[in-house]
């Protein structure tokens, strides 16, 4: 069983982001944006890659989270970060509880409905307000005030990248606690054995209310992160893309694994920027054939293929 | 004194098809109790029916005192009823003892704990590696349970439930795929469990059976047609019509 | 009061259109337990061929129909016997992956062939324009539709319940494993079912061009509609299809026209609203 303790590849991998905050200061801006994706992915292994839970609407805590951080600072004059993204948090786990409800219940398919229905009356919803929302040309006129009123945010990015990248190591290090332990083990129990669970008494619907809930909070925070970073919020945070293109960073990377989500969700968006930049009708083709790639060959992402080049290493 | 469990009328309909018709079973607390008979009797059904996983079309359980017929699964374990499957259902991915310590986990309520790792939670560890060493698979300890063999998974299946310290143990068909040598040691298990334990046990091994239940319940085609004294179901004429008689022909 | 009937009426038509393209879909749900989100990519398809045919080879309107049955239909079979037949057994994540997958390539296949912009569809002048039916006026090509619908429905019917075919198609969705004990070919039923069903979707985006438009987006677009059909229905169902699609039919014209300030946000809603309370479908059968 895990021990919890900190393995060295795991030191060297947080030191990277670190690293690129010197090396590459020309893409800090783009770097937040990765960092906040990178969040929101974490979120959705939570519940997909842990407890099994296949989720094709789960932008809409994002949105929420985004929405919310926007609006505050947008209209209601609230420039304070840390707590707008504390109430992106909040907004998104009081939606995502009562949404879980719904989810737990229902065949595959219902589930996959009701999830991929709540991101889509959302995304309606957010359009046809526009006199909140912004509409179609999306919500613009944020300012964020000074980190615990120290740190202000500028031009360049500095000061975004690393309140993104604290954020994220900070829930990181949440979510690792949760896995390890024994709510974490009895999640896989759910995604392993999910008729066993009741047989030895497991509350399996309350457990997957807990988990849903605490990965809505979290991908409402990723959201409320990517608004205040980019100082902007669009429609398309509500998206089916967006849910869709997570759920592939999330695969990509290997779903289960943690590290999975976060190495998806970087390498996802760094070869994105490139290659969508260059054309996006050959980005999209290129992208589904990957998919149906990884789904008839490739196993466990990512992840898995760093696990079997380890273990060829191991044997040499 | 209280029967350990009662059913009272238990009927599962389908259309025109009645799995079950009007079972009723009354088990005294401590009973060594056989539920025998041919393939599609309904012996699974009627598990199923007892343990919440199927809603009765008609029909009551009481555990002990309370009446548990409204009850989810999971809170009818923790009333102490746990069954094990026919076919076994583990958690393939995990490992044995992950598999042992999640259920004692359950048990103590320390599942829902997220704080601390699941390693550092002695007590539990200390339970489950206790059990598995009674079933003999504490060298598997560390093995993926989808990697073990038959025989072994069959084990675990046990184990997992014996963690959730049952009152009232409904086993279907234990003894199933493991070789007839070893087939003594998982009853002699059961057979060690405290005496207070109620146990009712599908099985098709007749020596078996015979060796280790004190009553047996006889059902046919969702009925019950008889219960008695291991002798009084042999010498049964019906009983040998039906079930025993193909056996001893075959 | 008129406005009220020919809303209906607008209602009915949408649906009938959504029952046809849904249909295959909720086959393919019931009977291979398969999610196939580029269900909409195969009527797309439908509707790309149609035009062609009729833009590039002067095809009359009537004659793309059977047309794109057809081709869409086989290379349905193809599709099912080369790559989805390999996910039968598959998770719902690889499923939704796979499908999103194929989605996407059919996208950006269209938007390349295409571009990304609505296809232009010129009705025969017999279907254009009004006829007036006890009182009301209706249009000539939603009349058509309709009927065109029914008439389908009343051979697939016919299939269904009294040919061979349909009776090993009953056989295989009610116990797959019992049938094949029968003797039945279940891998051929598949392939035909499959073929069958993305036929009526390429068919049903041909026809209804004029009403639901026809873009490169059209799979994403479209794929909750479907879903939902398939998901109210109940997958594995022929008249939960058809009531699932006239009501979200109804419901989405009555709704754009009597409050267009909502928008789809009331097919939405009322989707989480049956799904809540019919977790099956409302004609699903608990497995």
């Amino acid at each position: 069983m895990e021990t919890g303790r900190w393995k060295p590849a795991e030191i060297a991998f947080w030191l990277v982001p670190v690293a690129c905050y010197f090396l590459f200061p020309g893409y800090l801006v783009l770097g937040s944006q990765i960092l906040a994706v990178a969040l929101f992915a974490l979120s959705l292994d939570l519940i997909l890659g842990y407890a099994g839970i296949v989720s094709l609407g789960h932008a809409a805590f994002f949105g929420l989270g985004a929405y919310t951080a926007g609006l505050l600072s947008a209209r209601w004059g609230w420039h304070e970060p840390l707590s707008a993204l504390a109430a992106g948090g909040v907004i998104a786990a009081a939606a995502g509880f009562l949404a879980s409800f719904l989810v737990v219940r229902g065949s595959d398919l219902t589930r996959l409905m009701v999830t991929l229905g709540i991101g889509l009356l959302l995304y309606e919803a957010a359009n046809k307000a526009a006199f909140l929302t912004g509409g179609v040309d999306g919500l613009s006129g944020m300012a964020n005030g000074k980190i615990l009123g120290v740190w202000g945010f500028g031009l360049r990015g500095h000061t975004a990248y690393v309140y993104s990248f604290t954020i994220l190591l900070i829930l990181f290090v949440l979510v690792r606690r949760l896995i390890h332990s024994p709510f974490g083990l009895s999640l896989r129990g759910i995604r392993e054995g999910r008729k066993r669970m009741p047989a030895i008494g497991a509350p399996v619907m309350w457990r997957l209310v807990a988990v849903y809930t605490v990965a809505a909070a979290i991908a409402g925070i990723a959201g409320a992160l990517l608004a205040q970073t980019t100082q902007f919020v669009g429609l398309d945070v509500f998206s089916f893309q967006r849910s869709a293109e997570l759920m592939i960073m999330v695969v990509l990377g290997g779903a289960g694994r943690l590290y999975g989500a976060i190495l998806g969700a970087a390498v996802f968006m760094i070869v994105q920027d490139y290659l969508s930049g260059i054309n996006p009708v050959y980005w999209q083709f290129w992208l589904g054939l990957l998919l149906v790639a990884m789904v008839l060959l490739a196993r466990g992402g990512l992840m898995g293929a760093l696990d079997a080049l380890a273990a060829r290493a191991k044997r040499r | 004194m209280t029967a350990a469990l009662r059913a009272v009328g238990l009927t599962k309909v389908w259309g025109a098809f009645a799995a079950n018709s009007d079972v009723s079973l009354e088990l005294a607390p401590g009973a060594r109790h056989a539920l025998i008979g041919p393939n599609g009797a309904g012996k699974t059904t009627f598990i199923n029916l007892l343990t919440g996983s199927l809603p009765p079309t008609k029909g009551e359980v009481f555990l002990g005192e309370t009446r548990v017929t409204r009850l989810t699964q999971h809170e009818r374990v923790k009333l102490g009823m746990t069954r094990t499957f026919q076919i076994n259902t583990l958690f393939e991915g995990l490992t044995v003892l992950e598999s042992v310590m999640l259920a004692v986990c359950e048990r103590t309520g320390a599942a829902w704990d997220w704080r601390h790792t699941a390693a550092s939670r002695t007590r539990e560890a200390a339970e489950a590696m206790e059990l598995l060493r009674t079933l003999r698979l504490d060298s598997e300890a560390a093995t993926i349970t989808r990697q073990l063999p038959y025989g072994k998974q069959r084990l675990v299946e046990i184990a997992l439930a014996l963690a959730t310290r049952p009152k009232l143990l409904l086993l279907d068909e234990p003894a199933a795929g493991i070789p007839a040598a070893e087939t003594g040691e998982v009853f002699a298990v059961l057979a060690g469990l405290p005496a207070d334990v109620t146990i009712l046990f599908i099985e098709h091994d007749m020596e078996l059976v015979f060796r280790f239940a004190e009553r047996i319940t006889v059902m046919v085609g969702g009925r019950v047609l008889m219960s008695g004294t291991p002798d009084e179901v042999s010498s049964d004429a019906r009983v040998r019509e039906v079930y025993l008689g193909d056996a001893q022909d075959a | 009061m008129s406005s009220l009937v020919g809303v209906l009426f607008d209602g009915v038509a949408y649906g009938a259109l959504l029952f046809l393209i849904s249909l295959g879909l909720s086959v393919t749900m019931g009977l291979m337990n398969f999610i196939n989100l580029a269900h909409g990519a195969f009527a797309m398809f439908g509707g790309y061929l149609a035009v062609w045919l009729m833009t590039r080879w002067g095809v009359p309107f009537v004659a793309t129909l059977p047309i794109a049955f057809v081709v869409i239909g086989a290379a349905g079979a193809v599709m099912e016997r080369v790559l989805y037949r390999r996910l039968y057994g598959a998770s719902p994540l690889d499923q939704v992956l796979f499908t999103i997958g194929l989605t996407f390539m059919s996208i950006a296949a269209a938007t390349w062939f295409w571009g990304p912009s609505q296809q232009p569809v010129i009705l025969p002048a017999w279907l254009r324009g009004q006829v007036s039916v006890l009182g009301v006026d209706l249009g000539v090509y939603r009349l058509f539709l309709v009927a065109f619908v029914i008439v389908v429905s009343v051979l697939l019917r016919w299939l269904i319940e009294r040919t061979r075919f349909g009776s090993q198609v009953r056989a295989a969705v009610d116990n797959r494993e019992a049938a094949a004990g029968l003797g039945i070919r279940v891998d051929r039923v598949f392939t035909l079912m499959f073929a069958l069903g993305t036929g009526l979707a390429g068919l049903g985006g041909a026809l209804g061009i004029d009403v639901l438009g026809l873009d490169s987006s059209f799979p994403l677009k479209f794929m909750v509609y479907f879903l939902l059909v398939v998901a109210v229905g109940g997958a594995g169902t022929i008249h939960g299809a058809a009531v699932a699609a006239i009501i979200l039919g109804i419901f989405d014209v009555a709704g754009k026209y009597y409050v267009p300030q909502a928008g789809a946000f009331i097919i939405y809603l009322l989707m989480v609203v049956l799904l809540i309370a019919f977790p099956a479908g409302l004609f699903g059968r608990r497995h």
